[in-house]
């Protein structure tokens, strides 16, 4: 897909949108590393539950922590969270989908079963009994999360590489006697890269989401390290006194995943024009 | 067709086992000894010991797998460790909660997502259109439990309408009970409302696409009537299986939902079980509710054969 | 003419409508936490204390609003000279709520339960001491002891030595059946459970109140507006400190912070390196700021301590100043210690509402004299297995709530550790000194020598946040045992 002279990205809002969120999100988040307003660890119980004011723009929480700051260094946690809890799934699940797909017969029914019975289970109530044994922790967490992606992009993976292999360039592989292995490698899996691609950008956004209910519910990242839905769960408690503090991690982790998501269906406009009527 | 509902009988099941199996394994493995919660710090070895005996837990493990199955076989899901109380009369009590919260999440989601899927469809490409999907890209984006948040933050804290949290009890008459259910419901239901509306825009434009709508219209029927007559019917299908899918949602959901509002309902139940080490309330909540989701895939599957005879021969 | 007799009635029903106002014998009380079951003899859970004790259930001796032993089911007792026999007195006409005669039978099958092999009493410890129970006769009980034990009659108060009938005893964890003023009616799960006056209780003048009902209410948000609402007329305990402001500008409520007998600590590990250093103790005492962990965790309420030992009790020494808030002596001593650039540990927080909050803060503090502390929250069957019973941890913060418990300390298998000769001779001293004047002699004697060894931070006492109608009367102010005692409440109007 070459992007040439006549590309008109006007033709593309969601593509720009997206882009442009998710930009912002990982340019906040490399800032973060080097430079938060204030220190992101920093108690100072004297000037806890503050409003918003020209000193911290969007006050403080109850150990005197500037809000502002704790969002930018909870966004490094969202995005690592995203990029790991996809990772595990999108290897693991397309390695299973494209083996599946290539072997059929019982492996592909073993990998098929195995999804039904992971998604017996509602996610969350997995991921809780997961961090119960393991502990509470954003490691834990993203392994929970990632599990769970792992038959959800073996399906995808499954379903797209079977329609790839009953195309005729493959059977010009086949009789060019080349191994399955490598034709999986040389021409399926370059096929359908871009569907994953897209599915990948969607999983991104589920994780993020994913993430922010474990640790809300408390089984997310440990404290001091700042996470959007510890943040959440910390200020349910100072609702009556400092709303606000509700309000904003709140709104960080709806930007976030709105922006990624609208990415992904830019990438999927740009991969498949088809789609876009449907969609658009 | 009957063999087909045969094997999705038999693969239910095998999935039912595996799950008891695994849940029940975690359950072994989960750091914590039940009778030193229940006890507590002064609790004396031979005390804890007495209880464990009491409560059946100084068995072999595979004998506690055995009886255990079998009684949950039999109906028989035992005594709740913490409360004393039947397992069976305490999911009862809690699904009195679960059970309402759940169904009007669905009644509500559906009534609002079904007819504006169709106001965008007919709509598509315009305006109003557009605002749907505005719509279900912020239902994707926004964490139902910060909406409840937000739905407490108005209605409870600033306009002091409905309770922040908590439930009456059905005891104490349906105005009370109702209305500590309407924030829960609506945190719920809506973001689910969000995407549910696009599923059932993207089902009716694709099914209004199809050539025999096309014929239809080309028969001089109006977009409206060719719409009511023949797209709803088939646009029905993915439509039922989002529907089935969300069920789960739903319940995960819940599990998220009735801790932000501190509703005694099932999810809540399942989440104090584990972190009081209340096994045997834990291994029966999960095994039931990964029967429930498994069950309504095959019900989905079955519906999708009802509806649409030509599946039935590639399905497996 | 017909104007004035309007009036007239409109004015009786005002009186009626004021009459029916100030005959209120109802009362509404909120607690966070919900309780599993209602037998204090069969569970180590506070939310069954706060629930039953003194309400529902009572023992041969109960425990009053400022901590002292009064007579409860016995209304008299003897000592023997050797300390090793009480002879009780128990009342006569009273009745449990299924109507069965109360006698000294009940007493002895009460105790022979707790002690047996299958017992399952939390606190057993209790009755280890008794070498048997005797009955001469219905209103009679001796009990013998193997060893003088200075807090007998104390402990005989505690929920967990509340007296129950044989009848009744399997049954008492959904259906409790006691001697107490009130009866169990009925428990709407998750929401509350409710309990009436017993007509035949053998002091029901002195009730005033008709029915009482205990609602659970965990959500901070949703405790403050059932109060705000009028649903409830006082929640003795809130579990959230920062909303107490909204109610004390209102002249409706009354705002009483009274102690209890939580000793907040952050535990020490005392068994592992470098922590088996008193130096580096003496460290994290030095580095930890109590005012700040009191301002941040709880918004100041809470009283600084310095060992552990109540407040409240007549006994208390006040030890704060041993180890004052300074850094830089902090990090010298780690310097000292070999130190220069401390260390790294690990700090298990269970989740009650304020340790993880005084954790963070701690936890900041320490990082300040070059200590990383990484905190990890976990369930409280973790923390009582993992922590509490095989010791895996270097620092934890708890609030110790059993009252009078600084003997924990002569416990080598205790959780913290501590192993310390003279301190065990101290508190056996003490267990066995019968003079009150005395014994409080040496419990400060104790005090100052676990805060010398810093055994452990001593971090705050936990406060006791009521807030009830102003109109209501004769609640607990302080906690010297866990319980809602609502025996002596009465509506003031």
């Amino acid at each position: 897909m070459s992007l040439g002279p006549g590309f008109g990205w006007h033709r593309y809002p969601a593509l720009i949108a997206g882009a442009a969120v998710t930009l912002v999100l990982v340019t906040l988040a490399a800032v973060s590393l080097a430079w938060t307003p204030y220190p992101v660890t920093e108690l100072v119980i004297a000037r806890r539950l503050q409003g918003p004011s020209a000193a911290h723009w969007l006050g403080t929480d109850q150990f005197g922590r500037d809000v502002l700051s704790m969002l930018m260094a909870g966004s490094r946690n969202s995005i690592a969270v995203g990029f790991v809890a996809v990772g595990i799934g999108l290897t693991l699940g397309v390695a299973l989908g494209m083996l599946a797909a290539a072997r059929r017969g019982l492996i592909d029914e073993a990998v098929m079963r195995l999804g039904d019975f992971t998604f017996a289970f509602p996610a969350v109530l997995s991921a809780i009994m997961i961090t119960a044994i393991a502990g509470p922790g954003a490691i834990n967490a993203i392994i929970a999360i990632g599990i769970f992606n792992i038959p959800v992009f073996a399906r995808l993976a499954r379903g797209a590489a079977l329609q790839v292999w009953s195309r005729d360039f493959i059977l010009a592989a086949r009789a060019a006697g080349k191994s399955t292995f490598r034709i999986t490698l040389e021409h399926v899996l370059p096929n359908v890269a871009g569907l994953l691609v897209v599915q990948a950008t969607i999983q991104f956004a589920l994780a993020i989401l994913a993430e922010a209910s474990l640790a809300y519910l408390g089984l997310g990242t440990q404290p001091p390290n700042p996470s959007w839905g510890k943040m959440l769960n910390e200020a349910q408690t100072f609702m009556s006194r400092a709303p606000l503090l509700a309000v904003f991690p709140g709104l960080a982790i709806a930007v976030a995943v709105l922006g990624i998501n609208l990415l992904g269906d830019g990438l999927r406009d740009l991969i498949d024009p088809k789609l876009r009527r449907a969609r658009a | 067709m009957i063999q087909f509902c045969l094997r999705r009988l038999a693969t239910l099941c095998v999935t039912l086992i595996a799950a008891s199996a695994v849940v029940f394994v975690v359950m072994e493995v989960l750091p914590g000894d039940p009778a030193v919660v229940m006890l507590g710090t002064e609790a004396q070895p031979e005390t804890l010991a007495a209880l464990r005996k009491q409560l059946g837990l100084d068995r072999p493990a595979p004998e506690r797998y055995v009886t255990w199955l079998a009684g949950f076989v039999t109906g028989d899901l035992g005594l709740s460790q913490t409360y004393r109380v039947p397992v069976s009369e305490l999911i009862a009590d809690r699904l009195a909660i679960t059970g309402p919260l759940a169904l009007a999440a669905i009644v509500l989601s559906t009534a609002i997502a079904l007819p504006l899927g169709l106001f965008a469809a007919a709509r598509h490409r315009r305006l109003g259109d557009a605002g749907v999907m505005a719509f279900g890209q912020l239902g994707l984006a926004v964490p139902n439990f910060w909406f409840g948040l937000l739905l407490v933050l108005v209605f409870s804290i600033s306009l002091g309408w409905l309770p922040a949290g908590g439930f009456p009890g059905w005891q104490g008459g349906i105005g009370p009970a109702m209305r500590a259910l309407i924030l829960p419901a609506v945190a719920l239901a809506l973001p689910q409302a969000a995407i549910l509306a696009r599923v059932a825009r993207s089902a009716i434009l694709d099914a209004m696409a199809e050539d025999y709508v096309r014929t239809a219209r080309a028969k001089g029927l109006t977009r409206r009537a060719a719409l009511w007559r023949h797209v709803l019917r088939n646009a029905m299908i993915p439509i039922v299986t989002i529907m089935g899918l969300q069920f789960s949602f739903l319940l995960a959901g819940a599990i998220i939902i009735e801790n932000v509002f501190y509703l005694p309902g099932l999810g809540r139940l399942v989440f104090q079980a584990i972190s009081q080490r209340d096994l045997i309330v834990v291994k029966d909540i999960v095994v039931l509710l990964a029967g429930t989701v498994v069950f309504i895939n095959f019900v989905v599957d079955l519906l999708y054969a009802v509806l649409d005879p030509r599946l039935r021969s590639f399905r497996t | 003419m017909k104007g004035l007799r309007s009036l007239v009635v409109l004015g009786v029903a005002l009186a009626w409508s004021h009459a029916a106002v100030a005959q209120k014998d109802t009362l509404a009380l909120g607690m966070s936490v919900e309780p599993p079951h209602l037998d204090p003899t069969g569970g180590a859970a506070g939310s069954i204390r706060e629930v039953t004790y003194a309400n529902v259930y009572e023992g041969l001796t109960r425990i009053d609003r400022n901590g002292r032993v009064q007579p409860g089911l016995a209304e008299s007792w003897t000592r023997a000279d050797d300390g090793l026999a009480y002879t009780f007195r128990l009342r006569g006409g009273v009745k449990f709520h299924d109507g069965k005669d109360f006698s000294s039978a009940d007493v002895k099958f009460t105790f022979d339960r707790a002690m047996a092999s299958d017992s399952t009493n939390a606190q057993k410890w209790i009755f280890a001491p008794i070498a048997g129970v005797e009955t001469p006769d219905a209103r009679s009980v001796v009990i013998k002891l193997k060893y003088p034990v200075g807090n007998f009659l104390y402990n005989l108060g505690w929920g967990d030595a509340v007296i129950f009938a044989p009848e009744s005893a399997a049954n008492n964890k959904t259906n409790p059946v006691g001697t107490g003023p009130f009866k169990f009616e009925r428990w709407v799960r998750g929401d509350r459970v409710e309990l009436a006056k017993f007509d035949q209780y053998w002091n029901k003048d002195a009730i005033k109140l008709k029915r009482v009902s205990f609602r659970f209410i965990q959500d901070p948000s949703a405790q403050v507006s059932a109060l705000r609402a009028g649903d409830l007329d006082a929640f003795p305990s809130l579990g959230a400190p920062e909303t107490l402001d909204q109610f004390k500008a209102d002249k409706r409520y009354r705002v009483v912070v009274g102690a209890t007998e939580g000793e907040t600590i952050l535990a020490i590990n005392n068994t592992k390196s470098p922590l088996n250093d008193v130096r580096v103790r003496r460290a994290l005492a030095h580095a930890v700021d109590r005012k700040s962990v009191i301002d941040g965790a709880w918004s100041g309420y809470g009283t600084p301590i310095g060992s552990h030992f109540s407040p409240l009790h007549p006994a208390y020494v006040d030890l704060t100043g041993v180890y004052p808030y300074d850094p830089a002596k902090a990090k010298a001593l780690l310097s000292e210690a070999g130190y220069p650039n401390g260390f790294a540990l690990s700090m298990r927080l269970p989740p009650f509402p304020y340790a993880p909050r005084a954790g963070e803060i701690v936890a900041a503090q320490l990082a300040q004299v070059g200590i990383k502390a990484n905190i990890e929250l976990i369930q409280a069957p973790q923390w009582l297995t993992q922590v509490f019973r095989e010791r895996q941890y270097d620092l934890t913060i708890v609030s110790h709530t059993e009252p009078l418990d600084i003997n924990i300390y002569a416990r080598d298998d205790y959780y913290f550790g501590y192993v310390n000769p003279a301190f065990k001779d101290l508190i056996a001293r003490i267990d066995r000194t019968l003079d009150d004047g005395e014994r409080n002699r040496l419990y400060g004697e104790a005090q100052r020598m676990i805060a010398t060894d810093s055994v452990n931070v001593f971090l705050f006492q936990l406060p006791k946040l009521g807030v009830w109608n102003a109109d209501l009367d004769g609640l607990w102010e302080n906690s010297p045992i866990q319980a809602n005692d609502v025996t002596q409440a009465y509506w003031k109007r």
